[in-house]
């Protein structure tokens, strides 16, 4: 459960005041599948980047699974990020020098888990995400959709409860883009909480829930029209 | 995260920077290799004059005229006090002192050798039967100066190896005669090629008996006597002894120096320790240098990899977990060149070896762990800051690529 309370989120940059964002309520509940359009500059990534305790915000509170985190030092944050969190970005963020497995491994492995362990799960998220021929290719070998299909696989690795994926289509071809949307919705129907950026309408309207963006505020929250639950 | 993961993960990413790897483990070798060929030269030349003493033998005193308040090697005298002159007589007296076993009185000068009119400016020493002992030379052909008193003036000479073939290219020297100086000389001897007489080169040298070396320089006064102690354990005692009874021959002025062997050795230990030490230090410089190049390669990497260090946080790294990893390669690096560096050193001392097998080259063990920790340290200290660099970016940013 994700509970945001009036926050915002303020860039000071020369002397004019950003308001990225400005004001959010928000709450969203285990298992939704959410996604957030508006302009660029709308603020959709930093409140992808709040909810994912990536950034602080500069006032409001966030209370997650029943946890108010604005008082948590940096150490407790990553330690939250590393459990709850998993990120996809839009241009993948893969380490180039390493393989799809080590990639994909890397999560536990910063966590401190033992190598079969990490082995076994590995392989298993791997092969969910039907990247089980390509473990040990490097990014530069896969194209765009193996890619991401990897990114989501890191960060499915260490079951986190939320998925935060920023425009995780962005950079891909029709085909592929598809196919990383299913990999993304058949996680969230195993339960996980996802919430999309996108600009795509037909991203958004295969969500249940749309929330709309406009200079740091939510202009627009509501349940997808026609979509079950 | 594990140890091993942290080495592995380091290891990885210099392997991918292969350039920058390579560079940076051959400016660390290079000061590893530096410091263990420098002190290797050091210590050799220590290890090579000390050996060359210790072959003199260490039951030598070496009585000097002049007084030094030190046991330096050359006495330095009090201003506008002349020393008596070591004289002939004065050696006759230690020949008196128990515990002595050997005297040998020494004049030396430079004079012009000649033979059917070739003729050669060498040193020429005046002494006794005993140099031949004290100096535990070796003949080459013939006898040495035959025993008998130290004044007694006998025209006969012994020639160096050199000496010999260049004044007698044809006919054997022993037997024939030459002058030195404006006096002749019979050569009963030539020398052999063992033996030490530090200072000079025994090849190049006249030996004639004291007291016609006296003659020829006009001189009552000796260079120095060489005394050979009968027991190596009563050194100090004769040491006293031979300034007594000196000094009771001067008139109750102790105007002369007798040093030990063991005080000349110790003298040149020093020195030449401090001359390893300072050229530890010269080639700690150039790791010191590695270090900072270390640190400017590392920067470089922090930055190139910003958007990697913003992924490790969104991963959940701590911040400590971020310092870990970039230290962790800096560290290996300055390993892998400081090991590099001792193979290299070495390799280079094995080669000195062989081309100066008199030079005893060897690293001194405390240079080898000097330069190790040097290596190491200079890459935790220089690589703390790229490291600590990186912990602190702010995810968000990093992510966004914005350096
Ligand atoms: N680190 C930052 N420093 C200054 N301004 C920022 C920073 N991050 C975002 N902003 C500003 O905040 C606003 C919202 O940005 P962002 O959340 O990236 O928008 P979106 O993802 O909707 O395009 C923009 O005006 C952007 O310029
Ligand atoms: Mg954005």
């Amino acid at each position: 459960m994700i509970e945001l309370r009036s926050i915002d989120r303020h860039f000071q940059v020369g002397d004019q005041l950003v308001r990225a964002l400005d004001g959010v309520t928000l709450t969203i509940a285990d298992g939704e599948y959410v996604s957030i359009m508006g302009p660029s500059g709308s603020g959709k990534s930093t409140l992808l980047n709040v909810i994912g305790l990536l950034d602080r915000p500069t006032a409001g509170q966030y209370v997650l699974d029943g946890r108010e985190t604005t008082d948590l030092d940096d150490d407790a944050l990553a330690d939250v990020r590393a459990r709850r969190i998993g990120f996809i970005f839009q241009s993948f963020h893969l380490v180039p020098r390493l393989t799809a497995f080590e990639n994909v491994e890397l999560p536990m492995v910063l966590a401190g888990h033992a190598p079969a362990a990490r082995r076994a799960r590995t392989e298993e998220v791997l092969a969910a995400l039907s990247l089980t021929d390509r473990a040990h290719h490097r990014p530069a070998q896969l194209s765009g959709g193996q890619r991401q299909r990897v990114a989501i696989a890191r960060a499915m690795v260490m079951r986190p409860t939320v998925l935060l994926a920023d425009e995780p289509t962005g950079n891909l071809d029709h085909v592929s883009g598809a196919e990383v949307l299913a990999a993304l919705e058949s996680l969230n129907a195993g339960g996980i909480s996802l919430i999309v950026v996108t600009h795509d309408d037909e991203v958004a309207a295969r969500s249940r829930r749309q929330i709309r963006m406009r200079d740091g505020r939510v202009v627009h929250d509501a349940p997808t029209p026609g979509a079950a639950g | 995260m594990r140890a091993s993961d942290l080495l592995h993960l380091a290891a990885e990413s210099l392997f991918r920077a292969r350039l920058r790897s390579v560079m940076m483990l051959i400016a660390m070798s290079i000061g590893v290799a530096a410091v263990v060929v420098l002190t290797s030269l050091g210590e050799g030349a220590r290890r090579y004059v000390t050996g060359e003493f210790q072959a003199l033998g260490t039951d030598l005193l070496i009585v000097l005229p002049g007084r030094s308040e030190t046991t330096g090697v050359q006495p330095g005298l009090f201003a506008g006090e002349t020393p008596r002159d070591l004289t002939l007589d004065d050696a006759r007296a230690l020949l008196r002192v128990p515990g002595i076993e050997r005297i040998a009185p020494l004049v030396v000068g430079s004079a012009p050798v000649s033979s059917a009119g070739l003729t050669r400016e060498v040193p020429v020493i005046g002494s006794t039967a005993d140099f031949y002992y004290v100096r535990k030379l070796s003949m080459g052909q013939g006898r040495f100066l035959p025993p008998g008193e130290l004044d007694r003036d006998m025209a006969v000479c012994v020639l160096g190896t050199k000496v010999a073939s260049e004044l007698f290219p044809q006919r054997p020297a022993v037997g024939s005669s030459v002058r030195i100086g404006d006096r002749r000389f019979r050569v009963i001897g030539v020398l052999g090629e063992s033996g030490r007489a530090v200072g000079f080169d025994l090849q190049e040298l006249v030996i004639i008996p004291v007291s016609s070396a006296q003659q020829i320089f006009n001189t009552e006064s000796l260079f120095r006597i060489l005394v050979q102690a009968s027991d190596h354990d009563a050194i100090p005692r004769t040491r006293l002894t031979v300034l007594e009874t000196i000094k009771s021959r001067h008139q109750g002025e102790e105007d002369v120096t007798v040093i030990t062997q063991d005080a000349v050795l110790a003298t040149f230990n020093r020195i030449f320790t401090a001359l390893t030490l300072t050229l530890a230090g010269i080639a700690s410089i150039s790791l010191a240098v590695a270090g900072i190049l270390i640190m400017n390669v590392m920067l470089v990497a922090v930055s190139q990899r910003t958007a990697e260090v913003g992924l490790l946080k969104a991963l959940g790294a701590r911040g400590r977990q971020i310092t870990a990893l970039f230290l962790a390669e800096a560290v290996l690096l300055s390993v892998a060149g400081a090991l590099a560096g001792l193979v290299v050193g070495y390799a280079a001392n094995a080669l000195i070896g062989r081309l100066y097998p008199v030079l005893p080259v060897g690293a001194p063990a405390w240079a080898v762990v000097l330069a190790l920790v040097i290596a190491v340290a200079s890459g935790v200290v220089f690589g703390l800051m790229p490291a600590r660099r990186a912990a602190k970016l702010d995810p968000v940013v990093a992510l966004a690529g914005r350096r």
